[in-house]
């Protein structure tokens, strides 16, 4: 049996485990890492910051390998093919996989390891320990990491200066011109650039702790936490003591099957030094893993290098690069006002698109960047001032994903072949889109163009999506589906507008569902207000907020369920279901659940269902929060709020999270501080854990915030899409959805929390108006011609004490 | 052939559907938006359970239809065909107004 060993477990060496199981590796593969902790995403590195635990960063520990974690590999002995291991026992291999990644570069100046490096968790929690010591911090290094880094800090609450060598930010991606464009806007935000410095050296107090940074001319920038990100240096100080050969700047020479010199010894990811290149991005290093793991497979894949294009959106400003940064001849577009630099390279001929940069409008990135190295698609001037053109057509080899190395044939095969109709099924099919989320736009714009129907129309009656419907309904003051059928659709309706239409009605005016014209409109569960089951009988689900229940009112319910023979079960959102009562029993149950003062729970409509709680701090000797009182309040603020979708959400006392908070539509786990908010997660189906949209919120901020996700998700969304996937299908996802509802991006937030507030103030409980109304219990009967005849083909037989449905 | 009273027209809500009992039969009433009644059959077959009646009307390319509530298979109010799965029907009942009354025709 063939044993692997990998020295390192990064991302790349994570990604090779996972190639190797994929591809059918029957032998042993022991992965050692310095790391205390298994491979975690270090591209969402700097999240960890803002809240996103060390667990949610982790990948899902591949089950195949033995890990030794905390663990330094010091050493290989390649004449007897084992590696020394410090502190532990050595390690044989058959083959060795070197993943060890690379270090952050410290320049040898005076104080320098006072100073702190950007990389690990650890490195992360270190900076934060700091952080609350200090008023001011310096990030040295302008490139891609040092400006998260200095984002990092300035999150922290520092004051933040940023040291850089050249004469601009950005030298690797942008030029002097977008250099600048993006010095003006950092400095906007209140951060300092110093450009063209150097480091002279770190200064300390007389009790040794960080005090500043010394600049070539003589300068101090006080600081009490300095931090480098000036470069990485790949880690192959292994490969160099065992005589494997290594470049002249560093890097474990390999071919174009990530083999080093050594035929038993291969590199991946940034250790490699790979057709002369060390590659820093998170994408080559997965195609190297994946090459490698295809040859220890007997396969022949090859690397032939990757495209290093960068788009990221960094201090809120959105910089991109893609292919060649000079050209026979360049286009320029600038606005200094707005803060937009764009400008594209091409050939002597004008003909053949060589790169772009973008600064404060990546729009060109997403729209050009498969056209490198391909004919112009429209004239230059063009593209750079409507922003990239959106119909342009791609050829099928160019790159759509560069993350995940994907082309625009792939993307169409996957359309075409496997049915994927929309970016969450290409993503589980291709796995484009999966990574930094840039090309998302990219695939939709295929998706709309292939063949396949992606009609955006509700149904043959309506030529709208439901979020246009619900604009128009909005802008227009439409209150009747007549009205909307009359003057926006055609024919009248069906099992799929009328039930939508009538969300949307409600979502807007609110009002009884069963009014007027509205009652032909809902489905059989709102029209009955219960839950039809398998035998066409209901069952019936009165709201217990947050799952708390006096013994009182819990008697009550047991005694509705005896006393009309209904079959009893506990919910999984903390509540009690009563089944089997036919059409005409059911305002009678609810007479008696109503006057022992219940209310509808929503079970049967696409709105809030519960807002389900642990017991928190009133009980929980690990409480921080009182999670019961947040899920009633949260619970009766959004009772009866209709919705493309249900709405389920949980409260969490503390991070334990025994109320499984983060798989709900909304879900809030208590902190020290206050409250995090989590959006989009789902159970069910297709499970996703919730997104950390806010941090340490105080309850008024927590509310305001669900508010708005609420009604932008209400707003936006398509029908029957819930929160999880409409996240997903958002254009700039979670910082899209943060920038709308937090900073206010589209100036929509003041109606977003005038209508929640509308929603809240005109409330009432429909089964109690239900029951008021002799007109709407008419409905109530099995039969028109003979109300009180129960209808004769429901039937029962016994189960374990109880009812179960009999069906012909 | 024989003509039987069911309802006043006006207990059949627009654009809904309600069930009548007609001897032993289950017969579901729609009253469509040009205020016309049809009658099926109430028997969902694809579920076995009665419920036709508590469907969604509507049209489809202008025929009126309803749709099982259970699992939204849609059936022409015309010919009672389901129009998802056209081998499968249900039974189509003669309807007329008699005035005010609404009358079905059964066979006894
Ligand atoms: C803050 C930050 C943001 C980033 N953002 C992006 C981005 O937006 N897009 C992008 O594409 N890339 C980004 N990157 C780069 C990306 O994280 C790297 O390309 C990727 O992590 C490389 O993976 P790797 O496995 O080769 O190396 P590493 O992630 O460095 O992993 C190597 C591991 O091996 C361990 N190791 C080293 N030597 C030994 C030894 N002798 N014995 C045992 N263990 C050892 C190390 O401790 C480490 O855990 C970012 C990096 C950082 C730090
Ligand atoms: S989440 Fe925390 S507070 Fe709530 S029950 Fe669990 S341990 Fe207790
Ligand atoms: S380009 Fe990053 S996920 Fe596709």
């Amino acid at each position: 049996m063939k044993k692997i060993v990998v020295a390192g477990f990064g991302p790349a060496a994570h990604r090779l485990v996972e190639a190797l199981q994929q591809r059918g590796f029957d032998g042993r593969v022991t992965v050692i890492g310095e790391e205390p902790r298994p491979a975690y995403d270090r591209v969402a590195l700097t999240s960890y910051l803002s809240g996103v635990s060390a667990e949610d960063l982790a990948y899902p520990v591949p089950s195949t390998a033995v890990t030794r974690l905390n663990s330094r590999v010091t050493g290989i002995d390649r004449e007897a093919r084992v590696v020394t291991v410090e502190g532990g026992e050595p390690e044989p291999y058959d083959v060795l996989v070197l993943a060890t990644g690379s270090a952050p570069f410290v320049p040898p100046v005076p104080g320098a390891e006072h100073a702190f490096v950007y990389r690990t968790i650890d490195d992360l929690d270190a900076i934060r320990m700091a952080a609350k010591e200090a008023t001011d911090g310096v990030v040295v290094g302008g490139g891609l990491l040092g400006l998260e880094a200095a984002d990092a800090l300035r999150a922290l609450g520092l004051r933040t200066h940023i040291v850089e060598m050249s004469p601009w930010l950005m030298p690797r991606q942008v030029d002097e011109g977008g250099g600048s464009v993006l010095k003006s806007h950092i400095e906007q935000l209140g951060l300092s650039v110093h450009a063209g410095a150097g480091v002279q050296e770190i200064v300390t107090d007389d009790r040794g702790r960080v005090a500043g940074l010394r600049k070539p001319d003589g300068t101090l920038i006080d600081a009490g936490v300095v931090v480098f990100s000036a470069g990485i240096r790949p880690r192959d100080e292994l490969a160099r003591a065992s005589g494997l050969e290594v470049g002249e700047r560093g890097g474990v020479v390999v071919d174009s099957g990530m083999r080093t010199s050594d035929p038993d010894i291969y590199a991946i990811g940034e250790c490699a030094l790979a057709g002369g290149m060390v590659y820093g991005l998170v994408g080559p290093c997965f195609t190297m893993a994946e090459v490698a793991a295809d040859r220890i497979m007997g396969g022949d894949g090859t690397f032939g290098g990757a495209d290093l294009s960068t788009k990221l959106k960094l201090l809120g400003v959105e910089v991109a690069q893609f292919g060649a940064m000079t050209g026979a001849l360049d286009v320029t577009y600038m606005d200094p006002v707005a803060g937009v630099y764009k400008k594209l390279f091409i050939s002597d001929d004008a003909r053949t698109l060589l790169g772009g940069i973008c600064v404060g409008d990546a729009a060109p990135y997403t729209s050009l960047r498969s056209f490198v190295g391909k004919p112009l698609p429209a004239p230059p001037s063009d593209l750079l001032f409507t922003g990239g053109g959106a119909n342009l057509d791609l050829p099928d080899d160019a790159q759509v994903c560069s993350c995940n190395n994907v082309s625009a044939g792939t993307v169409r095969t996957a359309i075409a072949d496997q049915g994927c109709a929309d970016v969450p099924g290409l993503k589980a099919c291709t796995r484009a889109g999966t990574t930094c989320g840039s090309c998302v736009p990219m695939l939709k714009q295929l998706l709309e163009k292939s063949g396949v129907e992606v009609s955006k129309n509700l149904c043959e009656h309506f030529a709208h999506s439901r979020a246009e419907l619900f604009d128009i309904a909005r802008v227009r003051g439409i209150t009747t589906f007549s009205e909307l059928i009359a003057q926006h659709g055609q024919g009248r309706g069906c099992d799929i507008c009328k039930p939508a239409v009538a969300s949307i009605l409600a979502s807007l005016h609110n009002g009884h569902v069963l009014d007027g014209e509205r009652a032909a409109l809902q489905d059989t569960n709102d029209a009955f207000l219960a839950n039809i089951q398998k035998n066409g009988t209901y069952s019936v689900v009165p709201r217990i907020p947050g799952g708390e229940i006096t013994p009182d009112k819990l008697i009550v319910i047991g005694e509705v369920a005896r006393d009309f023979g209904l079959y009893t079960k506990i919910t999984g959102g903390q509540r009690i279901d009563l089944f089997g009562a036919r059409v005409e029993q059911l305002p009678e149950i609810w007479r008696r659940l109503v006057d022992a003062g219940f209310e509808s729970g929503h079970a049967y409509g696409k709105a809030l269902r519960t807002v389900k709680s642990c017991v928190g701090s009133t009980w929980c000797r690990y409480g921080v929060q009182d999670s019961v009182g947040l899920a009633i309040a949260l619970e009766l603020r959004y009772r009866g709020l209709r919705s493309p979708h249900k709405l389920k959400s949980a409260v969490s006392g503390c991070a334990r999270e025994c109320a499984e908070a983060r798989s709900k539509d909304f879900g809030i786990i208590a902190t020290e501080q206050g409250w995090n908010l989590y959006v989009g997660g789902n159970g069910g189906f297709k499970p996703r854990h919730a997104d950390l949209l806010a941090g340490d919120l105080t309850t008024d901020e927590l509310i305001r915030t669900i508010d708005r996700f609420l009604m932008f998700y209400i707003r936006t969304a398509d029908r029957l899409q819930r929160t999880s996937t409409w996240l997903e299908s958002l254009d700039g996802g979670l910082d899209y959805l943060r920038s709308v509802i937090v900073d206010d991006a589209l100036g929509i937030c003041a109606d977003l929390d005038a209508h929640m507030e509308r929603h809240v103030a005109t409330y009432v409980d429909e089964w109690r108006a239900t029951l008021d109304d002799p007109d709407k219990l008419s409905r109530f009967v099995s039969f028109v011609n003979a109300p009180g005849v129960p209808d004769p083909s429901i039937v029962f037989a016994a189960e374990r004490g109880q009812i179960k449905p009999v069906v012909a | 052939m024989t003509w039987v009273n069911v309802c006043g027209y006006q207990n059949l809500p627009p654009e809904r559907g309600v069930c009548a009992l007609v001897g032993d039969r289950q017969v579901a009433l729609f009253r469509t938006h040009d205020g016309a009644v049809h009658a099926l059959g109430n028997l969902d077959p694809f579920s076995g359970a009665y419920v036709l009646s508590r469907g969604i009307v509507g049209t489809r390319k202008g025929e009126p239809t309803v749709a099982s509530p259970l699992h939204k298979q849609v059936f022409s109010l015309v010919t009672g065909h389901c129009l998802d799965e056209p081998e499968i029907t249900v039974p189509v009942y003669h309807v007329r107004l008699d005035g005010d009354l609404v009358q079905v025709a059964v066979s006894v």
